[in-house]
């Protein structure tokens, strides 16, 4: 226990800095997701080309796309800067099929509905297929939020420093104490985010009985796509 | 010459072939590694994921647990387990990291597998009197193998990432090139090895993607079993039902 009280203020000050890395990522790739996520739900052949291209990226270990990236990017591989890109690289992965997903499950009465009433395409994607799709969305956003938070820790072997410097630093010198806090702040920092976010939904969407969709979500697999082209 | 060709050179370089440290050798560990993580972990979720999507018990834990999994940082777990078990058993404690972070996808998969399954079909099952036991292998196991092979998918590459962080403790695979190369500042055999790591992922998953194709049995329109992401169909099932 000796470990922790002495260093306390090492571990607040590394738990700052490891949100500092997984919040910009969240926030961007939510962002590019959304008009990615569009195009994919609006049009068939973008919808493969796109989604396929999401899973491949995906695919790729998170320590060589670290090392990977800067040679294209031409970002130092050190930087912090590198590992956000590969982050939001991975969260666009995520989210822009959830995106693509959420859209589809709009009802198409709905959207006719909307057309009938004289909305122009703008302000019906986001006064009635934005909101609707809210829930899944928000789904997709946690999912990306808790494996953002997870990935970060993978920069300490770049030299990024967050919790995962408790992992190494605690490798090195035989602390399993250490590492364990690194294992269970990173834990904590996940499910806080996971909460901030639901609540947020909550209370932003509070037209979404969206207990259901989120019993559902955290068993998808990533192979299995659904394809509801048309919603029955 | 840029990096990329620096990579391209340190790869086809023939001492990539010789000693220890050739490429073939270690691209065997992380296929090896790979292999036995997986089926370790399947050998445990499956039986336990069938048993949940054919009862509907426990639902709720295993959803709890792929979702803690996925926060759980699988660099840490390495390194906590190797610890604790001991250096000496680095080996031991590194297989146990890779068949935890494995088994919730293959649960969610043989889970989701069974739970996407038309409870009207399994009413017909039951209604031309098939036992339990039948519906089980004859009708739900096969139905649900395309999910199973989904979540074997994820599961594999779940390895195949955190088998390239476990390098980091000696214990070999491809990343160690990575590791020895930041040590280095060796940034073509950085970029090299990456490529290679990723080429492996990909590879990977497109054989999962293939396999996903050929295990979908003879008969069931195409479409059918994928159509379990958004809708149960369960659920559905009991509203149409319950709507006559």
């Amino acid at each position: 226990m000796n470990w922790l009280v002495n260093n306390l203020d090492l571990v607040l000050e590394l738990t700052l800095q490891h949100l500092k890395l997984s919040i910009p990522p969240i926030i961007i790739g939510f962002i590019i997701s959304i008009p990615l996520g569009y195009i994919a739900h609006r049009f068939r052949l973008t919808r493969g080309l796109l989604l396929t291209l999401a899973g491949l990226l995906y695919t790729i270990p998170s320590l060589a796309l670290f090392v990977i990236l800067p040679s294209i990017t031409g970002v130092s591989a050190l930087s912090e800067l590198n590992i956000t890109i590969a982050l939001t690289i991975y969260a666009v992965a995520i989210m822009a099929r959830s995106v693509a997903d959420a859209l589809d499950s709009v009802d198409p009465a709905i959207r006719q509905s909307a057309t009938a009433v004289g909305y122009g395409s703008w302000r019906r994607f986001w006064t009635v297929e934005f909101p609707l799709a809210g829930p899944v969305i928000l789904a997709g956003l946690r999912v990306a939020a808790v494996s953002t938070v997870s990935l970060v820790t993978v920069g300490i072997l770049i030299g990024v420093s967050s919790l995962g410097y408790l992992f190494t630093n605690g490798f090195q010198r035989r602390i399993v104490l250490e590492i364990l806090t690194g294992v269970v702040m990173t834990l904590i920092v996940a499910l806080l985010l996971d909460r901030i976010l639901a609540v947020g939904g909550k209370l932003l969407m509070p037209w979404a009985s969206s207990t259901k969709q989120r019993k559902r979500q955290p068993l998808t697999v990533t192979a299995s796509t659904s394809d509801l082209g048309s919603p029955a | 010459m840029n990096l990329f060709q620096q990579a391209f050179a340190w790869l086809f370089d023939p001492a990539r072939l010789e000693g220890t440290s050739a490429i073939p050798a270690r691209l065997g560990e992380h296929l090896v590694f790979t292999f036995f993580a997986v089926l370790i972990a399947a050998v445990i979720a499956v039986p336990l994921g069938y048993f949940i999507g054919h009862t509907g018990k426990g639902r709720e834990v295993a959803i709890a647990l792929s979702g803690a999994a996925r926060a759980l940082p699988s660099f840490g777990l390495i390194l906590l387990l190797v610890l604790v078990i001991g250096v000496l058993h680095k080996e031991v404690a590194a297989y146990i990291a890779f068949v935890i972070l494995a088994i919730p996808s293959i649960l969610a998969g043989a889970y989701a597998g069974l739970e996407a399954t038309d409870r009207r079909t399994i009413d017909s099952a039951r209604a031309v009197g098939m036992t339990e036991w039948q519906i089980l292998w004859k009708v739900e196991i096969p139905l649900g193998l395309p999910l199973l092979m989904g979540g074997l998918r994820s599961a594999t590459l779940q390895v195949v990432a955190t088998a390239t962080l476990a390098a980091y403790i000696g214990l070999g695979g491809l990343g160690g090139y990575i590791i020895t190369g930041l040590a280095n500042r060796d940034f073509p055999q950085m970029l090299g090895a990456a490529l290679i790591i990723a080429a492996l992922a990909l590879v990977l998953d497109g054989l999962f993607a293939l396999a996903q194709q050929l295990v979908v049995p003879r008969g069931v329109g195409a479409g059918r079993t994928t159509d379990v992401r958004t809708r149960s169909s369960r659920s559905s099932a009991v509203a149409e039902a319950s709507a006559k």
